[in-house]
C-alpha cells in the first residue's frame, strides 16, 4: 500500500501507469482478433518497422510519432496484405521486413549520433518515455477500440471467426482488417517507446494465449484478456519498481506467470474432471 | 416451381483471365443441385459468384426477390484457424443473423430465438452452451448448418463440405442434407468431389471444367463419357 503510494507521487510513474494500463487494454483487445486470425506475425512484425522509423526520426531530429504513425500504419495494409493473399511465404516476407527495418533503424542511428540512449531505450523500452502527449493519444486510442470491442463486437466475432462466411453475409470483411490493423499500429508505436520494440508484441499475444487456455467462449476471451492485460501490466510495473527491473521486461514476466498460471489451472481442471468420470 | 438462380451464358472470373466461361444453369426451388469438377476447374469462383462476391463479367445473372432480401445460407471450406477457435456453439450460431440485425449494435430477442430454432432443428441445442474446438467434426458441420440457416431459411450453399469427415459422420451429414432439401424445402446447392455419395441424392448435375462439360439429371451423366471418367468405377 504504501509503495503504490509512494509511486503515485512521481509524474513520470503515474503518466506510464495510466498511458501503459489503456495500452495494455488496446493491444490485448486487438490481440484476441489477431492470434485467432493467426496474424501475431504482424504484431511483430510492425513492432520492428517501428523501432526503424523511430530511430530514424530521431537521427533526423524529426518528431518520433509523427513520422512513424504513418510509416507503420502503411506497414500495417502492406503485412496485410501480403498475409490476405498468402502467395508469398507470409511469415518469411514478415520476417524479412522486420530484420530489414531494424537494420535500416541501426544504420542511420550509428553513421548520424551514434547508438544514443533514445535508440536504446525504444529498443528496450524506458518507463521515462511516456509524456503527457502520448498519455492522452492513449486515451483516444483506447476510446476507439473499446467503442469497437462494443459496439461492433458481433461483426468482429464473424470476422474473426470465419471471413468467407462473414464476407457472404456482408459484413465489409476487408474494412475490419483495415481498421484492426491501422489500431494495432498505432497501439505499438505507441506502446514501444515505454516497453521497447523487442517486447511490445507480448503485450498483443499474450493476453489472448493465456485466455484461451481456460475460457471457452469469445466473449469470455475478451474480457479475459483485457482484465489479464491490466492486472499482469501492473504488478509488472509494481515490480519493476521494488527491484528496479527495466519496467518492459517486468511487464513481460508478469504476462508469462499469468501464462503459466492458466495453463496450470487449465491441467488441473482437466485433471479434476478426468477424476470425476 | 420458380427459379431462385437463372444463369444463362455467365462469365465469371478475375481482372484478366475468366475462371468460368459461359454458364446457362438454374437453381429452382427445392433443388438438390450438385457441382462437381477437377481441382482448379472454377469451382469455388461460381460459388462467389452465385454469393454475391464477385460479379460476373458477361451473360445475366438473376437472383430471385426473396433470395435477395434474406440472402443465401453459405457453408464455406473450414479453415486450420477454426479448429481450435475459442467460441461457444451459442455464439457461432447467433452470428449468421448478423445479416438480418441491419445497422443495430446488439441482437433482438427475436434472433436469439431463431439461433435456438435453428439448433433445435440440427439437434444441437444440448451443446449450446459447449466450444466449437470440443466438439467432433460432424458436430462442427452441424453448427455451421445451424449458422447457414440462421442466415437464409430458402437456400444453401456447401463447399466441399465432407472435406476431413470419417465415412460415419459423411453419412450422418448427407442424411441431414437429404432432410433439410426433402422435408424442409431448402434448396441445396453443393460443391463436392465425394461423386459416388452424390449421385443418388441430387436431382441436378453441373460439371464444370471452366466452361459447362455437362448440365442435367445424375441419370444422363452416368451415360456420358465425361461422367463416367469422373464417376470413376462407380457406376458401371
Amino acid at each position: 500500500m504504501k509503495m503504490i503510494g509512494e509511486m503515485l507521487s512521481y509524474p513520470f510513474l503515474v503518466r506510464a501507469l495510466a498511458g501503459g494500463i489503456l495500452i495494455s487494454l488496446c493491444a490485448a483487445l486487438l490481440g484476441v482478433s489477431l492470434v485467432l486470425k493467426r496474424y501475431s506475425m504482424i504484431g511483430d512484425g510492425l513492432s520492428h518497422v517501428s523501432f526503424g522509423a523511430l530511430s530514424i526520426a530521431v537521427a533526423m531530429g524529426w518528431a518520433p510519432l509523427a513520422v512513424s504513425v504513418p510509416v507503420v500504419v502503411l506497414a500495417a495494409f502492406f503485412l496485410l496484405r501480403i498475409t490476405e493473399n498468402g502467395k508469398i511465404k507470409s511469415d518469411a516476407a514478415i520476417a524479412m521486413i522486420s530484420a530489414g527495418s531494424l537494420a535500416a533503424g541501426i544504420v542511420v542511428t550509428s553513421l548520424t549520433t551514434g547508438m544514443t540512449t533514445d535508440v536504446s531505450s525504444y529498443m528496450f523500452g524506458s518507463i521515462l518515455a511516456m509524456s503527457p502527449w502520448d498519455v492522452r493519444l492513449s486515451a483516444a486510442l483506447s476510446a476507439v477500440v473499446l467503442a469497437l470491442f462494443v459496439f461492433c463486437y458481433d461483426r468482429v466475432f464473424a470476422v474473426t471467426f470465419d471471413e468467407s462466411f462473414a464476407r457472404a453475409t456482408g459484413v465489409n470483411v476487408s474494412a475490419y482488417n483495415v481498421i484492426i490493423a491501422v489500431l494495432t499500429a498505432i497501439t505499438i508505436v505507441l506502446g514501444m517507446q515505454m516497453m521497447g520494440a523487442m517486447m511490445i508484441s507480448s503485450l498483443i499475444i499474450f493476453p489472448a494465449l493465456t485466455s484461451m487456455q481456460v475460457f471457452k467462449s469469445f466473449r469470455a476471451v475478451v474480457w479475459s484478456s483485457g482484465i489479464v492485460a491490466v492486472i499482469c501490466f501492473c504488478l509488472g510495473m509494481a515490480a519493476s519498481y521494488r527491484f528496479s527491473t527495466p519496467a518492459g521486461a517486468s511487464v513481460v514476466l508478469a504476462n508469462l506467470g499469468a501464462f503459466a498460471a492458466f495453463w496450470a489451472a487449465q491441467r488441473i481442471g482437466a485433471f479434476l474432471a478426468g477424476k470425476h468420470k | 416451381m420458380s427459379s431462385l438462380i437463372t444463369c444463362s451464358h455467365v462469365d465469371f472470373g478475375y481482372e484478366n483471365h475468366d475462371a468460368v466461361i459461359d454458364l446457362t444453369m438454374e437453381v429452382e426451388e427445392g433443388d438438390y443441385f450438385c457441382v462437381v469438377g477437377a481441382n482448379g476447374s472454377g469451382k469455388s469462383t461460381l460459388v462467389k459468384g452465385l454469393l454475391g462476391l464477385l460479379s460476373p463479367t458477361g451473360g445475366s445473372l438473376v437472383v430471385a426477390e426473396e433470395l435477395r432480401k434474406t440472402g443465401i445460407g453459405y457453408l464455406p471450406q473450414q479453415t486450420a484457424a477454426q479448429k481450435d477457435f475459442p467460441a461457444s456453439v451459442r455464439e457461432v450460431v447467433l452470428s449468421g443473423a448478423l445479416n438480418r440485425r441491419g445497422n443495430r449494435p446488439f441482437y433482438s430477442r427475436e434472433e436469439k430465438d431463431m439461433a435456438k430454432q435453428a439448433m433445435k432443428r440440427l439437434g444441437i441445442l444440448e451443446l449450446e452452451k459447449r466450444c466449437y474446438r470440443e466438439l467432433s467434426g460432424g458436430q462442427q458441420q452441424r453448427v455451421l448448418i445451424a449458422r447457414a440457416l440462421c442466415a437464409a431459411g430458402k437456400m444453401l450453399i456447401l463447399d466441399e463440405p465432407v472435406t476431413g469427415l470419417d465415412p460415419q459422420a459423411i453419412q450422418d451429414f448427407y442424411r441431414l442434407i437429404r432432410h433439410l432439401n426433402r422435408e424442409e424445402g431448402i434448396a441445396i446447392l453443393m460443391v463436392s468431389h465425394d461423386m459416388a455419395n452424390i449421385v443418388g441424392q441430387a436431382n441436378k448435375i453441373l460439371h464444370l471444367h471452366q466452361s459447362v462439360v455437362f448440365y442435367g439429371s445424375p441419370e444422363e451423366y452416368g451415360r456420358t463419357k465425361a461422367g463416367q471418367e469422373f464417376l470413376g468405377g462407380g457406376i458401371v
